[in-house]
């Protein structure tokens, strides 16, 4: 998931009965699976929470970009560094793709950018955690954009028209990329010698919980899911999802002939799936408030690339001009 | 250091020319002036390395003695690396790295477009394939050498000073060399002959549009891709890029 406690600024959901006409409409709308579109009439905090949650999902694409550039240069092989490049490329694109998305909302890319860059404006916790051997590639693709994936398939189904075509495409590339991650583990373990699976498990037992705070807090915990629900932004709780994930991803844990850093992981045959141990909330929120191993160093690399990048941007702007001149005076 | 027949010599230059020159694009991840930058910068990073490979497995096949296109790449020291001096430099700012993108594209635009026509069929495929993403490369990469050229005064400068910073690589780009003659002579490539004076029409051309000055003709000694006469930044390039194999030499990735 790469929106995380996205507010709605919503204190409590309406029902129908309490809602003026426009309002009862377009909730109607969305309780007939209608999508809304960016010209339809929709409330301001509706809006106001899409705008929030896909410049979060962008900006998670973006920023997601830099623990695998720290790699992108050391892969292995020439196969492994066509995929990973490949890899980054399509993030780059999908940030592009949902960026778009969100300016259908009236938003504009570089306003939100600059909350991002200022702090205001949040992305996914797991990118403030370094990446630190080659085997983290493998797992990042495996159990991060697992994560995304699980909550992104749902996200397809989405009230907000623009955002949901942009899921279906984004989801088609980022189950490659899950599956790619997986056999990079897959291969080491398989293959490789003792001090590569080593590799692997470490990458697995600093990147477990991680992936599995990215659903974010406990419903009880979150406060903006209800009305998230109802407008069908989001269409599942938080734990229903990151139990999903477990569900489905222990068994590829033990194809891999791992373990997780979790001993309290394991079958319940009663509820038909995995318990699994308390996660350590406080941390996710540390990571949150900006006090992660890497967020000063990830939103200094962006805020660095945009300023460095400000006088290219200028000259760009500045020759269009020129030529639109000689165009008109031709 | 081994010495390969002039044709593997010629297939290596042009196989670390791509790979080298993808692995600084590279180091700019999340680093890019736009994200369209980002696109842009790696998606020519990956025709380069797909580039490379083919060039690889060609003269890995050649050598015949169990290499591979991953270990001339990942296993060979810097005195053994072919690539043009100008794209192990570093990438400095934007304008440092499309002037060199943009003299290397010229260079690769029209040197393909000779090998096209190779005799042998290998070279000629991998290069009929390679120009189809080449021109685009050159497009690009000239486009952006006009913007910054004839953009603002800042921008300007930045290409004077960046054009300043590269220019004496490039001449390895227009020189002329015997052993590349031998192996037009014997049929084994077509002539390069042209090649000199096409690149250099080229970045008279783009440079007049870009309100840039192209220098004297560029000089330099002593150093020499084709002997392996570095510049002390290929080492460290590689010391970064090799380093798993390096690191792990018995491992399978």
């Amino acid at each position: 998931m790469y929106a995380q406690q996205v507010e709605t600024g919503v204190k409590a959901v309406k029902s129908l009965a309490e809602m003026g006409p426009e309002e009862r409409a377009f909730q109607e709308k969305i309780d007939a699976e209608i999508k809304i579109e960016a010209k339809n009439w929709m409330p301001d905090n509706y809006r106001k929470t899409l705008i929030r949650q896909i410049s979060q999902h962008a900006h998670s694409e973006i920023v997601g970009m830099l623990p695998e550039g720290n790699w992108v240069t050391r892969a292995p092989t020439l196969k492994r560094k066509l995929q990973l490049m490949a890899k980054i490329q399509d993030e780059a694109g999908h940030g592009l793709y949902l960026y778009s998305a969100m300016e259908t909302l009236g938003a504009d890319r570089d306003e939100e950018i600059e909350k991002l860059h200022s702090g205001r404006a949040k992305y996914s916790s797991i990118f403030n955690y370094p990446t630190l051997n080659w085997a983290d590639m493998g797992a990042v693709g495996w159990l991060v954009d697992g994560a995304a994936i699980v909550n992104q398939v749902v996200l397809q189904r989405t009230s907000y028209g623009p955002y949901s075509r942009a899921m279906i495409r984004i989801c088609k590339e980022e189950s490659f990329h899950q599956r790619q991650g997986y056999e990079i583990l897959l291969h080491m373990m398989r293959h490789g010698t003792q001090a590569q699976k080593d590799m692997v498990q470490d990458a697995i037992n600093r990147l477990w919980w991680p992936s599995l705070m990215m659903f974010g807090p406990s419903d009880a915990e979150s406060p903006n899911s209800a009305q998230s629900m109802a407008w069908k932004i989001k269409r599942h709780t938080n734990d229903e999802l990151r139990q999903r994930f477990i569900d489905q991803t222990v068994p590829q844990l033990e194809i891999l002939g791992c373990t997780a850093p979790d001993p309290d992981l394991k079958w319940n045959e009663e509820r038909g799936h995995y318990d699994f141990g308390e996660i350590q909330w406080e941390e996710f929120y540390e990571v949150l408030k900006g006090n992660g191993p890497c967020n000063r160093e990830r939103l200094e690399t962006r805020r660095n690339a945009i300023q460095d990048g400000a006088w290219v941007r200028e000259a760009a702007v500045a020759h269009a001009n020129k030529k639109q001149k000689q165009q008109a005076a031709a | 250091m081994t010495q390969y027949d002039e044709l593997t010599e010629f297939l290596l230059r042009l196989g670390d020319s791509a790979l080298i020159q993808a692995q600084r694009l590279c180091e700019w991840t999340g680093r890019a002036p736009a994200i369209e930058e980002e696109m842009g910068m790696m998606n020519v990073g990956l025709d380069l390395v797909g580039q490379a490979r083919n060039w690889y497995e060609y003269a890995a096949e050649r050598i015949n003695d169990g290499t591979d296109a991953d270990v001339l790449a990942f296993r060979r020291d810097e005195r053994a690396f072919r690539n043009l001096l100008l794209v192990e430099q570093p990438n400095g700012d934007f304008a440092v790295t499309m002037t060199k993108q943009f003299f290397y594209d010229a260079w690769q635009f029209h040197l393909l477009t000779i090998l096209k026509d190779a005799k042998d069929e290998r070279i000629s495929a991998i290069a009929t394939k390679s120009l189809k993403e080449v021109i685009y490369h050159l497009r690009r990469s000239s486009q952006w050498v006009e913007r910054l050229g004839d953009g603002t005064d800042e921008s300007h400068q930045r290409m004077e000073k960046a054009i300043d910073a590269v220019w004496r690589f490039t001449v390895e780009l227009v020189e002329k060399n015997a052993a590349e003659m031998a192996l037009a002579e014997s049929g084994d490539i077509p002539s390069l002959a042209e090649l000199p004076e096409q690149w250099l029409a080229t970045v008279n051309k783009v440079f007049a549009k870009a309100t840039l000055t192209v220098p004297d003709a560029p000089s330099t000694f002593y150093l020499s891709a084709r002997t392996g006469m570095h510049t002390e930044y290929l080492g460290i390039l590689l010391a970064e890029m090799q380093f798993l194999q390096r690191a792990y030499p018995d491992a399978s990735w």
